[in-house]
């Protein structure tokens, strides 16, 4: 079993592999998270002009396939470096599927809570701090921990950019194993299920200790 | 006892239909007012004028003497010393009992935490849910989410409170024990303006009843007056549908 020998020495490479592409993960996820609420917000509390924007933007951002946005900001005129270049295009399209998770939260908070905030002389943004977010946020966890791990999986389109995380880490081992490509793909996919498991529980655990009676408990 | 509300003239107009028709009252400091008529006749609409929730087209409500409908009154500061209380409670429901009642005087008043927590703590107590402060509002009656309802706005320190059917939405044997706590709030002077079907709360705790329909007071004056000899033919027909007053 040459291959199992193989896969094991490589495994320091495979764990380098992994940091990177849980480094864009985090990143993508953390633009794709402010650039989501915000734009969510703008299009359920802005004016007339700032939901305009909100909505053009996010519709555009919708529309690209991820593949063509990793393209287009690698080859602007910036020199960004492979990984960056694929945190703000994955994040990017990470914000627009995030913005429609937050608009369902914060459109499920009871309209008569925020008329009781209203009438108790809370200001508008207090309101969205205060009792909106607080809210949004439980009702956010679980749809969020989907748009996480299918993220995780869509870092592997980062290695089209040049970025050596577990596809290209892949890849290279794929050269000297004479054959086994198959085996070698296999282990990325358990890699993958593994790291998946591993970032749910923690969502779910997360949503439990969040918890409070009158929200809805998955089972 | 110096005027504490004066409502003049208040007109409340949605696309063509006019929902209030010119509304004029008087309220006294500590005096409970209780506001009665049919379904859709305009008395959500009035109180929420009152708090511009719904703002009035036309007509001077006087605060103490400061006439609040103008664009130059800070609306927070005037909606922080009226007291709203919901038919539905509207409890924030990611908040325990206590952090509801302190929200108030923390969030909006912006006092120390310390000092909120003193004021929340004696509201809850007057309302008689002490024993439920680590609660959350799912957790809790109707009754006494209502009550805890109540708390929050009395935590405001407000002028005066604004209840719209504070007992409708509730089974009749909650309804007792909110009433319970209105009428205590009224012998502690309290000022509050009531939107109720409860003639027999109407009749023995306020101090004034107005009739609206249609968007216009019909009839206003003492409660016990007004039920045992109704001066209108359309505040009699209103009455009649509630038997056993006497
Ligand atoms: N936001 C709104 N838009 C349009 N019409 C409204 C609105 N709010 C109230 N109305 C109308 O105004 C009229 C008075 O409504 P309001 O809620 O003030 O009645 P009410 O006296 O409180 O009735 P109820 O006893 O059923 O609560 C009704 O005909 C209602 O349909
Ligand atoms: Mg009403």
């Amino acid at each position: 079993m040459e291959i199992i020998r193989i896969l094991i020495s490589e495994l320091p490479q495979f764990a380098k592999g992994t940091l990177i592409a849980l480094e864009v993960l985090a990143g993508l996820l953390a633009l794709g998270l402010v650039l989501g609420l915000a734009i969510a917000l703008a299009e359920i509390f802005g004016n007339t002009v700032v939901k305009f924007f909100a909505t053009t933007l996010r519709k555009f951002l919708w529309a690209i396939p991820q593949l063509v946005l990793l393209f287009l900001v690698f080859y602007l005129p910036f020199d960004l470096n492979p990984v960056c270049a694929a945190i703000i295009a994955l994040g990017l399209c990470s914000s627009a599927f995030q913005s429609q998770i937050f608009r369902g939260a914060i459109l499920s908070v009871q309209s008569g809570q925020i008329e009781a905030a209203k009438a108790m002389g809370l200001s508008k943004p207090k309101i969205i701090f205060y009792i909106v977010i607080p809210q949004m946020i439980r009702l956010s966890i679980g749809p969020w921990t989907n748009e996480f791990s299918s993220e995780l999986k869509d870092t592997s389109l980062a290695y089209v950019v040049g970025v050596v995380e577990i596809m290209r880490q892949a890849k290279y081992i794929i050269a000297y194993t004479f054959g086994n490509t198959a085996a070698v793909y296999l282990f990325v996919g358990v890699l993958y299920f593994m790291l998946t498991r591993i970032g749910t529980y923690f969502f779910y655990k997360l949503e439990e200790r969040l918890w409070v009676p009158g929200f809805e408990k998955r089972s | 006892m110096s005027t504490i509300l004066e409502v003049k003239d208040l007109t409340k107009k949605f696309a063509d239909t006019e929902v209030l028709k010119g509304i004029s009252f008087e309220l006294k400091k500590g005096e409970t007012l209780a506001v009665i008529g049919s379904s859709g006749s305009g008395k959500s609409t009035m109180l929420r004028c009152l708090n511009q929730l719904s703002p009035p087209d036309s007509g001077e409500i006087l605060l103490e003497g400061v006439n609040i409908n103008t664009p130059e009154i800070d609306l927070n500061t005037v909606r922080a010393d009226m007291g709203f209380v919901f038919q539905d409670f509207n409890l924030f429901i990611h908040l325990s009992v206590l952090e509801n009642v302190m929200f108030g005087p923390l969030r909006v008043r912006g006092l120390p935490k310390k000092e909120a927590r003193e004021i929340a703590m004696a509201e809850i107590e007057r309302v008689g849910m002490i024993d439920k402060i680590d609660f959350y509002p799912a957790q809790l009656s109707g009754g006494q989410q209502q009550r805890i309802s109540i708390a929050r706005a009395l935590a405001l320190r407000p002028k005066l409170i604004l209840f719209d059917e504070p007992t409708s939405a509730l089974d009749p044997e909650l309804t007792g024990e909110v009433l319970g706590v209105m009428t205590a709030l009224a012998n502690d002077g309290m000022t509050a303006i009531v939107v109720t079907h409860e003639m027999g709360f109407a009749q023995s705790v306020a101090d004034k009843a107005i009739f609206i329909d249609q968007g216009i007071i019909v009839e206003q004056g003492v409660p016990e007056q007004m039920f045992a000899a109704p001066r209108h033919e359309r505040t009699r027909h209103f009455l009649s549908n509630f038997v056993g007053l006497e």
